[in-house]
């Protein structure tokens, strides 16, 4: 406050020029690059964008040395995250691995490519039960090609549940003698499918009266509630903090490792399952190498590599027969037949309904 | 143009495109729809009840940690101020020492400390005393923000106690004033611009917290921070977001104005 005033219109213009001069080899320097991209658009590179920590880096190293393609790699924390800096358009990105919803809307801009699979080797390794799945949001399996999927449940610790049989019923984590104990997924449309499912509708109910249920069910489940998580579950879980949790399977199959008494279990009215796919967007510079990239994906010794990274489920068929029975039959890995039946992928909703579940979900938030 | 305001160059870049520029930003997506059209409708969003206890939720829970710092503050800085040598020093440390850990580690260490297996009720549990269960609750929010501010709490008030001539105190004592009426009448008005300043530095950034009301109250209460929060990242409503920050700028800027005018009117008072 010591400045004077007569120096601030000075001090201002000072700050504007440099501010300018900032600027501007910044717009100039964007302006370049953008033409010398195009130019040569056959340079031997390939962008990718993935979830972070979702890949074993080594095989990123493989493809570079057996293609001499250099892979730019770059990751993201949430599919919002990702469309945000889609959107922006400043990074070209040729290939982005996201989830089914994001995938669909996506699709349903137009802001991705065809992908052409006639040339790939390994396209067949891939399960038709889930390109089936992945049909709910890409009729025809045009725009993309699973990664990896799981499904949603319940993750319970054994001394602390009575009987397992109540884990046949989302009905159990409205169950006052588990009374503060109990965590719910601190994420929109997992929490909604819990009452959704267990009260036989769909969880891509457009109907308001169904979600207005739903809405009531969880605003009577949250005096019960611990919290609601979603990275700390697992941990909250493996130190034996709550009884019941609604997880994502991946984090299941780590909690399990680490604490013998946790178990996982779908409830029999469903639950959702999630595929996170490869697809090419429409800023695609490089679509030749995006697909030798995806190829190689599912070239089985890469997909075992990634499976043994990341131990989410494998739509590979060939990574699944080299497994051991053990792991194939793992219920939390793979959904047995009878679980995939009563499982549902998320479908897009449009706007109208998206803000209609954010207000939803602030008003249970503020409940 | 001379070699001083070159000097100032970086700080003005700085000042206009993170702090001007941004602010005009929010200025902007509040004050517009969706559309693009004018629209005060992002600002009387505030008065949807969701909104209004969110606010009310903030406030009392900003006014509890910071009335709950002042009064661990003040004794404590009165005591630092009368000590002698490196002892205040030492203490004064062990108070700024924790503020070199990034606020979110120590928002979970705070969660370590009070989870149902945590340390405090392997603590109770040792001793044979009743277990707690404070984690994920309005306590735990306010434990947390407390222990996370009360250093900008102690610092002002011990600074301004320090600064109390010492002449003051004898003249005091002198004139026949006891311990009590020389505390009233010397160090309290004297005292009172570090705790005007004191209270700006804890309630401003706690009644706009959201991130520890995420960790440790686990998702269940909503505050205006969170609400904000949701509609940047979640809703992608940036208007509504923008314009529930900006009556929060206002809640603000009336609060530091009303700190303000008592502080001005004290001095006043005191000399």
């Amino acid at each position: 406050m010591t400045m004077k005033t007569y120096d601030k219109p000075a001090g201002l213009r000072t700050g504007a020029l440099l501010l300018g001069a900032l600027l501007l080899p910044a717009l100039t320097g964007c302006g370049t690059q953008n033409s010398s991209q195009t130019a040569s658009g056959d340079d031997n590179t390939l962008i990718v964008f993935n979830y972070g920590d979702y890949i074993d880096t080594d095989t990123i190293d493989m493809f570079e040395e057996e293609t001499g393609i250099t892979v730019k790699y770059e990751q993201y924390v949430t599919p919002e995250d990702m469309y945000t800096k889609y959107s922006s358009g400043s990074i070209p990105y040729d290939l982005i691995c996201t989830s089914d919803y994001m995938v669909e809307k996506m699709i349903q801009a137009g802001e991705t490519l065809p992908i052409d699979t006639s040339g790939m080797d390994y396209y067949h390794n891939l399960d038709p039960v889930y390109m089936e799945f992945s049909e709910a949001f890409d009729p025809g399996n045009k725009y993309s090609v699973p990664y990896f999927f799981g499904t949603v449940g319940i993750l319970y610790n054994t001394e602390m549940v009575e009987d397992e049989e109540e884990l046949e019923s989302w009905s159990v984590l409205w169950d006052e003698k588990y009374r503060s104990s109990i965590v719910m997924e601190n994420s929109m449309r997992d929490a909604f499918l819990v009452p959704l499912k267990w009260k036989g509708h769909s969880l891509n109910s457009k109907d308001k009266t169904e979600l207005q249920e739903a809405l009531d069910l969880l605003k009577q489940q949250k005096p019960l509630l611990m919290a609601y998580l979603v990275d700390e579950t697992r941990d909250m879980m493996i130190a034996g903090d709550a009884a019941l949790s609604v997880i994502y399977s991946g984090d299941a199959s780590v909690a399990m490792e680490e604490n013998e008494d946790l178990d996982y279990a779908i409830p029999q009215e469903g639950s959702n399952l999630w595929i996170d796919c490869w697809f090419i967007p429409d800023s695609c510079q490089h679509k030749e190498n995006a697909e030798k990239f995806i190829d190689f994906m599912n070239r089985p010794d890469i997909a075992m590599m990634n499976f043994d990274y990341v131990y989410y489920g494998t739509p590979n068929l060939a990574v699944k027969e080299e497994l051991d029975e053990e792991t194939q039959e793992d219920p939390t890995v793979f959904p047995p037949e009878e679980v995939l039946n009563n499982l549902e992928v998320y479908n897009y909703l449009g706007a109208e309904l998206d803000e209609y579940y954010c207000q939803m979900w602030k008003e249970l938030k503020s409940y | 143009m001379n070699k001083r305001k070159l000097l100032a160059g970086p700080y003005l870049v700085w000042a206009a495109g993170f702090i001007i520029l941004p602010l005009l930003i929010v200025l902007y997506y509040g004050l517009t729809s969706a559309e693009g059209g004018f629209t005060l409708a992002n600002l009387l969003a505030i008065a949807d009840p969701i909104h209004l206890k969110a606010l009310g939720e903030s406030l009392l829970i900003a006014l509890g940690s910071t009335l709950i710092s002042l009064v661990v503050a003040y004794p404590l800085a009165y005591i630092l101020s009368k000590l002698k040598g490196g002892k205040s020093g030492i203490i004064i440390m062990m108070f700024i020492l924790p503020m070199w850990i990034n606020f979110m580690l120590r928002v979970l260490a705070i969660q370590m400390i009070l989870s149902n297996n945590g340390l405090l009720n392997a603590l109770l549990g040792f001793l044979h005393l009743p277990l707690q269960h404070i984690m994920y609750s309005k306590t735990a929010i306010l434990i947390g923000m407390t222990y996370d501010y009360l250093p900008f709490m102690i610092l002002p008030v011990y600074n301004a106690m320090c600064k109390i001539d010492r002449d003051l105190l004898d003249a005091a004592s002198d004139l026949g004033a006891g311990k009590l009426a020389s505390f009233r009448h010397v160090i309290l008005p004297l005292s009172l611009p570090g705790v005007v300043s004191g209270i700006i530095m804890v309630f401003i950034p706690s009644i706009s917290e959201f991130a520890i009301a995420d960790i440790l109250g686990g998702s269940k209460i909503l505050l205006i921070g969170n609400v904000i929060e949701q509609e940047f990242s979640l809703s992608s409503n940036w208007n509504l977001g923008s314009g529930l920050s900006i009556i929060l700028m206002i809640f603000i800027f009336i609060s530091m104005a009303v700190m303000n005018r008592t502080d001005t009117q004290e001095e006043g008072i005191s000399v």
